[in-house]
């Protein structure tokens, strides 16, 4: 691979968690699963919760579904940072990475990032900024007790429709 | 490209790399590269004879149509009404009042499933459609079959190669379709449809035929009367026109026939404080100031390529999906979809182990615009069992040289993921 931005984007270590992502699979004692859909491609991720007793602290977590490799990679590393921490933290972890990703946080990413950091090269693609936080949305879901989120804002999967027989 | 337009095509093909030169936006780096536009089948690029023409009406004819006595008016009005005689002989429609001016292939959908089938069609009833639809041709049935109780029903497309099954179609197409719609040319296979086959088809059982000409009309001759059907779309921005002009064919006896589609000044012959009678066609369907400049710019855009010759385009767009299809046969491991042969000018792939989004962003660091996703075609994609896939779809101004370096820059793609 050349130098510069894309390489930044598709460092080794992305590469390594989007072929092999960690905690891939089925929770089958979850407490929730939240289905986070990335209307722009189809891409799908799963989060699966298990919560503590009294709601608190996300005891494990993990994710299927199938997407592109900033996608799986930002899920995958999401879920080694969140597994175990309160939803204090998961959310305070959350702000700290859209903030990183949209670049709407100013400076350097915040240190507690550790590897998520690798993915701030997404900031200069766009189109790609959807990608990187479908799993993160999917995170909101499961901390505001919502099942089915979306990429676009505010919107989630059960909103209005048709269905014909 | 300075030869005028004429109905009749030039019998020889046109030297296609010189019109390059046409096109000013070709002519630029992206990050670094030689643009490579390959993303045809989204929307086209404007040859500098349509960008003119958009300017000189601003810049000398501006006025609203219809309701000026002045001579600008008359002048707009003149060339909004000429650029509707010209997309009637692009189409070789029988008359100009049965073009109906639209914003794209979408809008002349919606028109149609809100104006003819709001009055035609009745509970029950059913809609055929094929499994290579469009969004755009799902969804306005969809909200009609909400709304009236219709039924859609679709005919299935072999797996990969997304060919209509004939003989599922003969079943499906029974007395209670009141209309068979589907596109000339997918936009995702390439498969070129039999529609005249189809449409004869349709006819045998009494249903009503729209063709969805989105992917077709700048690519090859497309002719309403040879064909026979009822209706046929498309969108002016994808045929070298501006975005937000498009064209709706109707049988005039069909037109004449369906209420209007939105209220406003133009598509009325009086008004009272309660009460309007409507203008004749095609006036009936084009409610308040229409885009003016687009129809202009598409007339435009249409003598440019019956000057160039659409059988023209149609070969050298096929002999670069072939080569295409070809090339990324040779790589191994790629999953392309539409027919092996005769394919219209585009390629969709699954890359290997890649996902179409790494495909199309890795590219575009190279300059090569593709397009990664479900191309608006999300129920065929799941059929197909995948997300998205990758795309590449030619013009008349791509080269075989542009090809092979969107070939190489996928053998490096495909490498690079499998390392
Ligand atoms: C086959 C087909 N039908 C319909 C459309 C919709 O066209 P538009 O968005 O211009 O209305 C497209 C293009 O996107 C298409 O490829």
């Amino acid at each position: 691979m050349e130098p510069g931005d894309l390489e930044e984007l598709y460092q080794a270590v992305i590469l390594d968690h989007s072929r092999k992502p960690r905690n891939f699979g089925e929770l089958p004692d979850a407490t929730v699963t939240v289905d986070g859909d990335n209307p722009t491609c189809g891409d799908e991720i799963h989060l699966h919760v298990r919560f503590g007793p009294g709601g608190d602290p996300l005891e494990q977590v993990k994710f299927t579904g199938s997407g592109c490799s900033i996608c799986m990679a930002s899920a995958s590393l999401m879920t080694l940072k969140i597994n175990g921490r309160s939803r204090a933290e998961a959310g305070a972890l959350l702000q700290d990475f859209q903030g990183m990703i949209t670049g709407s946080a100013p400076g350097p990413a915040p240190k507690t990032l550790g590897d998520l950091r690798l993915l701030s090269g997404v900031k200069k693609f766009p189109q790609r900024v959807k990608c990187a936080t479908l799993a993160w949305h999917a995170l909101r879901g499961a901390l505001e007790g919502s099942t089915g989120v979306t990429t676009e804002d505010g919107t989630d999967t059960d909103s209005e429709g048709i269905a014909v027989g | 490209m300075h030869a005028d337009a004429s109905v009749t095509a030039p019998a020889a093909p046109p030297d296609f790399e010189a019109l390059r030169a046409d096109f000013p936006i070709l002519h630029q780096q992206v990050n670094g590269h030689p643009l490579i536009y390959f993303d045809n089948a989204a929307t086209s690029q404007k040859p500098r004879r349509v960008i003119d023409a958009l300017v000189h009406y601003y810049e000398h004819d501006n006025a609203n149509v219809h309701r000026g006595i002045h001579e600008l008016s008359n002048r707009a009005t003149a060339a909004y009404e000429a650029a509707r005689v010209r997309a009637a002989r692009f189409i070789n429609a029988p008359s100009a009042d049965e073009i109906v001016f639209v914003n794209g292939t979408t809008e002349g959908i919606n028109l149609l499933a809100s104006s003819w089938g709001g009055k035609f069609l009745k509970a029950g009833d059913e809609i055929l459609l094929l499994e290579l639809e469009h969004h755009s041709n799902i969804v306005p049935w969809l909200l009609l079959a909400g709304k009236i109780g219709c039924k859609l029903k679709y005919v299935p497309v072999e797996g990969d190669t997304g060919q209509v099954d004939l003989a599922k179609l003969d079943e499906l197409l029974t007395p209670a379709v009141k209309l068979f719609a589907f596109p000339h040319i997918s936009n995702t296979m390439g498969v070129v449809n039999p529609v005249h086959e189809f449409v004869v088809r349709a006819k045998a059982v009494g249903a009503r035929t729209l063709i969805d000409a989105a992917q077709s009309a700048g690519h090859l001759v497309v002719d309403v009367q040879a064909i026979g059907c009822d209706f046929l779309v498309f969108s002016g921005h994808k045929i070298l026109g501006p975005t937000g002009s498009g064209v709706l064919f109707g049988r005039r006896e069909l037109l004449d026939a369906m209420p209007p589609y939105q209220g406003g000044g133009e598509m009325i012959s009086s008004v009272d404080f309660y009460t309007a009678k409507w203008n004749t066609v095609p006036h009936k369907f084009e409610a308040g100031t229409p885009h003016i400049a687009g129809a202009i710019g598409l007339a435009a855009a249409m003598d440019y390529l019956d000057a160039v010759g659409r059988e023209h385009i149609f070969r050298h767009d096929q002999e670069l999906a072939l080569r295409a299809q070809r090339g990324l046969e040779a790589l191994g491991d790629v999953r392309i979809f539409g027919p092996r042969e005769g394919r219209a000018g585009l390629v969709s792939f699954v890359l290997g182990q890649a996902h179409a989004h790494d495909v199309v962003t890795l590219a575009d660091q190279k300059g090569i615009a593709l397009r990664g996703g479900h191309h608006c075609n999300q129920p065929l994609h799941r059929k197909l069992g995948i997300k998205s896939s990758a795309r590449a779809s030619f013009y008349f101004y791509n080269t075989a040289a542009e090809v092979d370096r969107f070939l190489e820059e996928m053998a490096r793609i495909q490498h690079f993921f499998r390392a």
